[in-house]
């Protein structure tokens, strides 16, 4: 059975059991909308900084509900040892690997697509430029967080009691994702007369390029015992 | 026909420890090995390596004849490992388990044999998750994605744990009917050598007694006795 | 008096002759007066810094390749000294950075990204702590070293190019021949310091290492069990 076909199973299944068990996601969903509603106090009724950092508030946010995603996308593997029936249908991890960092990436869009009209509502912020490229940061921002996040998930999913681990090793890796994400969407949200989103797009799928290619090729060995 | 397990001065340690050492094991296709050991003696650890799970620190494997280090998928098709952790996802339902599986597998499953899969182990086709079932219900489940594969080494650990006795009896019964090679380990000496031809003790991690599996509670006994002193 | 030790005292004694020529012989700089003196160590640490983590990422490599706690030690080595001079780097450029600018912190990309690689590597170091048994921790230090050091130039050219649409602070991009030459004296005397605290620091956990690991082999195979009813004879 070749790798793609084994991505395509894992994905279906990783999603299968999201939707299964989709009150887990209306926490998360519910989790990210109160960050959102955080920030927004946070900052107070000036209007003119909520608008321009609407962007980072809607990154921010997205960056903290992920990690308990990414966590439970590898927990779910661990608590009943089905990692093992996996390695041993034979399942390539490799396979696992991008079927699960797939999975986890359209759950962070997903919730950033749920996120983003509240976030325009919350900072009275406008969708000034195209929304294509709205999405295009959307997608690739979430890629940016899913691939180091499903390998650092695996690191830290067999280590009991040490929630703190995932964010303190994913934070400061993404940090040039988040940049790029947070620039692009804000451009898209508050203009972009010089046309510099398409470069910050440019870095994310370089970024992405290159995680997905070394995380995949790591996870094998932190999986494999 | 090569032996389906066949292990040369096999060791595995963590650390300092060695979990098992120097394990020289031979099982024939169509056998049924009971090892037996205490808390601690390496039974889980080695079943782990037989099963490719755990790779091991020195000495030689081959199953089926293989080296696994050479073509891993070839011989993790073969061979099914139970645990007494099931391997199941706990918010999909049985059926969806055993789809799940099978399609990893490679194997085609459509709905109505899947329904005959679970009946087999004496489990209805229900939409709920297993997170309701029962622990003898879930080890039924487990048992029926381990043969939707139909492997040839069956690796049990520890398949009667935590069961209450009517739940040990369906599960003997299930294991008494697996087709092909078995290894199990378990602490139901009695019990599990009722299934099997051969025993092994391990001690320590170290391999001090094989022989037939009537005297395995002789063999448990002995090694309980010299513990004491 | 071992590689290491000798290592050090070198990088001392450069490192005297390069901070005393900086200080005292070299022109004081163009922009900043006597307060850019401190480019000497500040930068020394810099490069030096980055020259830790990137012998961290090949110890990494092989570690991943060969698997012996040689090169698991080397890891803990650069990477610990890492951290220790970035944190050095960033009490540096926090002290450089008041009397020039007026501000304690900046959003230089190369501060912040010191400030990054701090946090990360850190990481690295508590997540090692975490684990116990010596082959998965040895496994996961390494892939971890190897994925936050390819992420080190991503994280710097993603900051400049950020924060070249703020404001532009200037740094001294063009250094003068009178100060290149305690400038390279002092780099290589931080070199030098950094292999020696390197070397001492691998002996260390190579040491640690040594009880956890065991190079002794199997234990022999016992006699066999006997099964008699007989008690022990």
């Amino acid at each position: 059975m070749s790798v793609l076909v084994q991505i395509a199973w894992i994905l279906q299944k990783d999603l299968l059991i999201e939707w299964r068990a989709r009150s887990r996601m209306f926490a998360l969903v519910s989790f990210a909308l109160t960050t959102l509603l955080l920030f927004s106090f946070a900052v107070g009724p000036d209007t003119k900084a909520l608008r321009e950092h609407a962007g980072g508030y809607l990154w921010l946010a997205l960056l903290f509900s992920s990690t308990s995603l990414l966590d439970r996308s590898l927990r779910v593997e661990e608590e009943s040892g089905a990692m093992d029936s996996l390695l041993l249908a034979p399942t390539s991890p490799t396979a696992i690997f991008y079927g699960k960092a797939l999975s986890n990436t359209l759950q962070l869009v997903v919730l950033g697509v749920i996120a983003l009209p509240v976030t325009l509502a919350l900072c009275d912020a406008t969708l000034t430029g195209s929304p294509l490229v709205l999405l295009a940061a959307l997608v690739l921002g979430a890629m940016g967080l899913a691939a180091p996040g499903t390998l650092y998930a695996a690191l830290t999913a067999r280590i009991s009691g040490q929630q703190l681990l995932l964010p303190l090793l994913l934070f400061p890796l993404i940090v040039p994702a988040l940049l790029a994400a947070v620039k692009a969407t804000t451009l898209v949200l508050t203009g972009d007369p010089m046309e510099q989103s398409g470069s910050w797009l440019v870095l994310l799928a370089c970024f992405d390029a290159l995680y997905w290619s070394i995380c995949g090729v790591l996870f094998g060995r932190i999986v494999e015992t | 026909m090569p032996p389906v397990i066949q292990t040369r001065d096999l060791s595995r340690r963590f650390g300092t420890r060695w979990a098992y050492s120097r394990i020289d094991l031979e099982v024939e296709a169509g056998e049924r090995v009971l090892l037996i050991g205490a808390n601690g003696s390496g039974k889980t650890t080695l079943l782990r390596s037989l099963a490719t799970l755990l790779r091991p620190t020195s000495g030689a494997l081959q199953l089926f004849g293989m080296d696994p280090r050479a073509d891993l998928h070839a011989v993790r098709r073969r061979l099914g490992f139970f645990s007494h952790k099931t391997g199941l996802y706990e918010d999909l339902s049985a059926r969806d388990n055993l789809a799940v599986l099978a399609r990893l597998a490679g194997k085609q499953a459509g709905r109505s044999e899947l329904t005959a899969r679970l009946a087999e182990v004496g489990l209805e086709d229900r939409p709920d998750s297993i997170r309701r079932f029962s622990a003898g219900m879930r080890r039924r489940v487990a048992l029926a994605a381990l043969l939707l594969t139909e492997p040839e080494l069956i690796l049990l650990d520890e398949p009667f744990s935590a069961l209450d006795p009517a739940g040990v009896s369906q599960v003997a019964d299930l294991i008494r009917s697996l087709p092909g090679t078995v290894v199990v380990t378990s602490h139901q000496v009695e019990r599990a050598a009722s299934l099997c031809q051969r025993a092994v003790l391990l001690q320590g991690g170290q391999l001090r007694w094989q022989g037939r599996a009537e005297q395995a509670w002789a063999a448990w006994r002995a090694s309980q006795r010299e513990d004491a002193t | 008096m071992k590689w290491f030790h000798i290592s050090g005292a070198v990088g001392v004694v450069l490192l005297v002759i390069g901070h005393g020529m900086g200080l005292f012989v070299a022109p004081p700089e163009a922009m900043m007066g006597d307060v850019g003196r401190i480019l000497y160590a500040h930068v020394s640490t810099a490069w030096i810094s980055l020259v830790a983590f990137l012998l961290a990422f090949f110890a990494a490599i092989g570690s991943l390749w060969f698997g012996r706690r040689g090169w698991d030690a080397s890891v803990v080595g650069f990477v610990e000294v890492g951290v220790v001079l970035t944190a050095l780097l960033l009490f540096q450029g926090s002290v450089w950075a008041r009397p020039t600018w007026g501000v304690w912190w900046t959003w230089d990309p190369r501060l912040t990204t010191s400030a990054i690689l701090l946090v990360a590597f850190t990481a690295v170091l508590l997540l090692r702590s975490v684990i116990d048994q010596p082959d998965r921790r040895m496994l996961v230090t390494s892939v971890a070293t190897i994925v936050a050091f390819v992420d080190v130039p991503i994280v710097y050219m993603s900051i400049k190019w950020w924060n070249s649409l703020h404001q532009d602070f200037s740094s001294p991009e063009t250094v003068s021949s009178y100060m290149v030459t305690p400038l390279r004296i002092s780099a290589f005397g931080m070199l030098f310091l950094m292999l020696g605290f390197v070397g001492m620091r691998r002996r260390i956990e190579l040491i640690r290492l040594e009880k956890e690991w065991s190079l002794q082999p199997p234990p022999e195979r016992p006699a066999a069990l006997n099964l008699s009813d007989e008690g022990t004879q």
